[in-house]
């Protein structure tokens, strides 16, 4: 139940700011229940973003189509973000990544964790914006990982839905497996509840990016702090 | 009040750029009309896309004349730096001739992804009014995979498996590789700094 029970985080513009302001390198904006539901996101959101945000963000949620893209980059955002539309349709990478570059494609991918024989099996999860159309896709999350950067896309976000909501780390050992394949920026997401996950993710994975959601909109980790921390440990950050 | 007019060339960050003058107080408008750039303070060149295109897009208008003649501060941004060098290896374009020097395909050793995306750091390497505030190690937005060699014209370089121009001046005609727009404070200042040009 990690995804389930999505918290609604105050106003949206005024969250931005802040993340902006304690040094957020990136920010991603997911309308997760936009795929389950069936809509797409709303443009005129993404231009009040772009107005006050001076920092790249990504849209994810709902994209199914060059247009619907077209009209959140032209809208001022820097890359969107598919999951569950490029499952259904594999060849919405190729599209979006021929029409815009691979540069602002990013593949977001909702991994689960199942006990294997002899190692963990990871497998594609869709619709998790919505538990109660959740499904698993039928795909082996490396896979379709090696599937959708060979049909274009410049960076994986790769959410470890075991992990996802429950702040114990970053699950090390599946991104380890995910980078071994990887060629484009990888994204760590789900699990990061303290300090040192970040600093984990980092060292033990080479991930280009640490993703992380709850722990800022609790204000359990500051931004600033993180990065400090991350800094004293030798990893390279903007501070 | 400046006036600032922002070069309609069909790329995504023309409105990322525009929000970023309004932030700062600036007017712009949007055009590709070559009146209404000649007539303006100050003009900015963005681009996202390819080089082809983008040397097309200008020729339609009638630009690719009459942006080397004009006489105020001009900020070319990503690819629109690259189209006012002499040529890109892109599809083997003949650019606007303003910078010395080929735009060629970043070709980092090892593992290193292209395009070139994220932060890095900027090295100072020559001055420019346009560089007033920004110092060596800041961390500006990137989104390329084709660069200008660090050359004449080169007042800031970054390294990615390799040093290329991050920023250029020669003149009233500045460009940056990178994304003022999206620079955090770095940019702004950038930005700020452009539009306290003599014009």
């Amino acid at each position: 139940m990690r995804f389930a029970g999505h918290r609604v985080v105050g106003d949206i513009l005024e969250l931005a700011a802040r993340y902006r302001s304690e040094g957020a390198d990136e920010l991603v904006f997911y309308d997760i229940a936009a795929s389950p539901d069936g809509r797409r996101v709303d443009r005129a959101w993404i231009e009040r973003v772009a107005a006050v945000l001076d920092i790249p963000f990504c849209v994810a949620g709902g994209i199914r189509s060059v247009a619907d893209a077209e009209a959140i980059l032209g809208a001022g955002a820097e890359k969107i973000s598919v999951n569950s539309p490029a499952l259904e349709n594999p060849g919405l990478i190729d599209d979006l990544s021929r029409r815009f570059g691979s540069q602002c494609v990013v593949v977001g991918i909702d991994s689960q964790t199942e006990p294997g024989a002899s190692a963990p099996c990871y497998t594609v999860q869709q619709y998790s914006g919505d538990p109660s159309r959740s499904r698993a896709a039928a795909r082996a999350t490396l896979e379709w990982l090696s599937e959708a950067q060979d049909r274009g896309a410049g960076e994986i976000v790769l959410n470890c839905m075991a992990s996802d909501g429950v702040r114990a780390g970053y699950d090390l050992e599946q991104l380890a497996a995910a980078r071994a394949l990887c060629r484009v920026p990888l994204i760590a997401s789900g699990g990061a509840g303290a300090l040192e996950h970040f600093r984990d993710a980092f060292e033990r994975t080479s991930v280009d990016g640490a993703l992380a959601a709850s722990v800022f909109h609790s204000a359990a980790i500051g931004i600033g702090e993180l990065k400090r921390y991350l800094k004293t440990s030798g990893i390279e950050v903007r501070l | 009040m400046t006036t600032v007019a922002i070069i309609d060339n069909g790329g995504g960050n023309v409105a990322s750029v525009r929000f970023a003058l309004d932030r700062l107080g600036a007017r712009s408008i949007v055009t590709q009309d070559a009146s209404e750039i000649a007539a303006a303070e100050r003009v900015i060149l963005p681009g996202v896309g390819a080089a082809p295109e983008g040397m097309r897009r200008l020729a339609a208008a009638g630009l690719d004349r009459l942006i080397p003649t004009l006489s105020q501060p001009l900020l070319g941004i990503c690819l629109g730096m690259q189209l006012l060098c002499d040529g890109s290896e892109e599809g083997s374009t003949a650019c606007l001739g303003i910078f010395a020097g080929t735009v060629a395909r970043l070709r980092p050793p090892g593992a290193l992804p292209v395009p070139h995306m994220g932060w890095n750091q900027v090295d100072l390497c020559g001055s420019s009014p346009l560089l007033a505030g920004i110092g060596s190690g800041d961390y500006v937005y990137f989104v390329h995979s084709y660069a200008l060699p660090v050359g004449a014209d080169t007042v800031a370089a970054t390294d990615y498996g390799g040093a290329f121009a991050a920023v250029v001046s020669r003149g009233n005609f500045h460009g940056v590789q990178w994304h003022p727009e999206r620079s955090a404070a770095a940019g702004a200042r950038l930005l700020a700094n452009f539009l306290s040009l003599d014009a």
